[in-house]
């Protein structure tokens, strides 16, 4: 039941997931993020990456969690297709999997800057269903 | 915008009246149909500053301003450290002291005619540009903060670029109390391998023309006429700058409650200048301006390389460099008396006015050069601060505008254009488009922007700064 979409900002672009746990909507805010860059589906899920994140609250953590995979690919100079992300106390442990960056094959549309709290929103509607969303500075 | 929400004070003046918490009033200086056409946002966003502790004169937006993070795109504010003032990392933005640079090239447009399409190609090779490129250095620990301790006077004397381009540069190239120890180990491994990077989105490279000049004696001080060839610049500070925002925002966020500040938007998280908080993010703030000076003044290296490959005649000497996203230490006059003041500037340039002494002798009876960044395929300008920026207007804090702003949300604009028909739009008026990304190049559409004439328009009939020069685009290097 999982899935993402993006929202307009004037200056940049929002990414919304969705799932039927606050992880899955993590999951798939992250993978809207790989949408924003390149198309998911051309990035192979072959190697896999760790990340830690920790912070005071459901909202923060977002932009924590989606900051640890900035920091990860520009590091790294890779892209990640698949995610997953496990919560604990005041944090999460996460896992993502991609490969490195090819410019010619992946035709990577911009860098992401930041994940901001702009519009950013973490919430279980009347159906049961998790949201997470917020605005990526591009 | 509902104009009801302003008082209008002239054609290009509009004022907030205090209310709810708001310390000081808002202004806004834009024409009508520039206000009508601003989202409505900027007006919320402009009263939140207005309530932040310890702003003093006015919390200000440009003509160009946008919906932007917790300040608009296109703001400006001032705070009193004596009483109780903020900084904001959210004032500043990510990308910290994102600028434009102007080089002249001594070149006239017919020179460049029969290597144009050569050129395009080799300084697209040439410049690192778009997501996952890499730099022609490597920094780590000791060089790292070297760089950001020195800014454009570290990579001068590593021999990129030379003393001469230091006079024209905010600074003189380095921002004094930059403190790289309150850089996270993060922010510096996101840039060891960025330095001399365009990156993307709305950086370029750009070879324009001089089509117009307005005042034709600045513009001869400037060293500019009709039908020279000038390159623009436009990059920030990379993965550091970009880490520094996110580190700090956060720790802002968390530590407002501590600091006795109510945040109306998590977004605008500061901290009192007058406090641990306050005093490492500044310190690490100038590192990142330090950083984008260094970064532009290595690109400036490499497009002289470019450049003398094909056209060993050229001379790129350098008319300015300004910084967008910054808080700078100023002294202000407000309500009669000279104050210290921390001036916020988010999406915009300062503009010192004639006789300023941070002036290199050759600007100072013109003014600061301010240089406003087009979109690909539209018009850029240079401007000059205005003595009544500071006389006549009040509450600008000698600043004005920083380019067009967009009208349009990237989702939009490659709903409505290909980067193909773009590319080839624009080739058949004469600009070569070069970019590792067409769909990025559709996000970037020319059309996805608001008039650039009109913002600068404004500006000028505010009093924020004169027109000079209309620069158009013959190649862009888009990141």
């Amino acid at each position: 039941m999982g899935g993402w979409l993006h929202f307009s900002h004037m200056a940049d672009i929002g990414v919304h997931g969705y799932g039927g746990t606050q992880e899955e909507s993590f999951e798939q805010a992250a993978l809207a993020m790989t949408a924003v860059i390149t198309d998911p589906a051309g990035v192979r899920p072959a190697t896999r990456v760790e990340v830690a994140c920790s912070a005071p609250d459901r909202e923060l953590l977002l932009v924590d969690w989606l900051n640890a995979w900035i920091f990860e690919m520009a590091t790294r100079r890779m892209l990640f297709s698949a995610f997953r992300a496990e919560f604990s106390e005041g944090g999460l442990r996460g896992e993502g999997w991609g490969e490195e960056l090819d410019v010619a094959r992946h035709r990577p549309a911009v860098e992401v800057k930041g994940a901001t709290y702009t519009a950013l929103r973490v919430w279980l509607d009347e159906a049961g269903v998790w949201h997470a969303r917020c605005v990526l500075d591009v | 915008m509902n104009l009801s929400l302003l008082h209008k004070i002239t054609a290009t003046l509009w004022r907030v009246e205090p209310h709810g918490a708001m310390r000081v009033p808002g202004l806004m200086f834009a024409d009508e149909s520039l206000l009508r056409e601003m989202d409505e946002k900027v007006y919320e966003q402009l009263c939140n500053v207005a309530a932040l502790p310890g702003i003093v004169g006015a919390a200000c937006a440009m003509p160009d301003a946008h919906w932007g993070y917790g300040f608009p795109i296109g703001g400006v504010a001032a705070f009193d450290p004596k009483e109780g003032g903020v900084i904001s990392a959210g004032g500043v933005g990510f990308d910290i002291s994102c600028g434009v640079r102007t080089l002249h090239t001594r070149l006239r447009r017919g020179d460049i005619e029969a290597v144009k399409s050569r050129l395009a190609e080799h300084l697209f090779k040439h410049i690192p540009a778009g997501l996952g490129s890499t730099g022609v250095l490597r920094l780590a620990g000791h060089d790292m903060d070297a760089m950001l301790k020195g800014g454009a006077q570290w990579a001068v004397h590593r021999g990129y670029g030379t003393q001469a381009d230091l006079e024209r540069i905010e600074e003189h190239g380095r921002m004094a109390g930059a403190e790289p120890d309150k850089v996270s180990q993060h922010a510096k491994e996101r840039q060891k391998d960025e330095m001399g990077t365009l990156g993307s989105g709305n950086h370029y490279l750009e070879v324009q023309h001089v089509v117009r000049v307005y005042d034709p004696t600045i513009a001869a001080s400037y060293g500019l006429a009709e039908g020279d060839v000038v390159i623009s610049i436009h990059c920030g500070s990379r993965g550091l700058g970009h880490q520094i925002g996110t580190d700090y925002l956060k720790e802002m966020v968390i530590a407002a409650p501590r600091h006795g500040i109510a945040l109306p938007d998590r977004e605008l998280a500061c901290a009192p200048l007058d406090s641990d908080l306050g005093r490492a993010y500044l310190g690490a703030m100038r590192a990142g301006i330090n950083c984008a000076l260094a970064n532009r003044q290595i690109l400036t290296h490499l497009t002289r390389q470019a450049f003398a490959d094909l056209l060993p005649e050229a001379r790129l000497d350098l008319l300015y460099d300004v910084s967008h996203n910054t808080c700078k230490e100023e002294e202000h006059v407000v309500d009669g008396r000279k104050r210290r003041l921390f001036v916020h500037r988010k999406g915009a340039t300062r503009a010192f006015g004639p006789g300023h002494v941070s002036l290199p002798p050759e600007l100072r009876a013109a003014g600061q050069p301010v240089i406003i960044g087009g979109s690909m395929g539209t018009a850029s300008y240079i401007l000059a601060g205005d003595k009544r920026n500071v006389d006549e207007v009040a509450g600008a804090f000698a600043s004005a505008c920083h380019g067009a702003g967009r009208n349009m949300s990237r989702n939009q604009a490659t709903r409505r254009w290909q980067g193909r028909a773009v590319v080839d739009e624009l080739a058949g008026r004469g600009i070569l488009i070069r970019s590792p990304s067409l769909r990025g190049v559709a996000e970037e559409a020319p059309g996805a922007y608001k008039d650039v004439s009109a913002v600068v328009d404004s500006a000028e009939s505010a009093g924020l700064a004169k027109k000079v020069a209309r620069l158009e685009p013959l190649i862009c290097i888009k990141g």
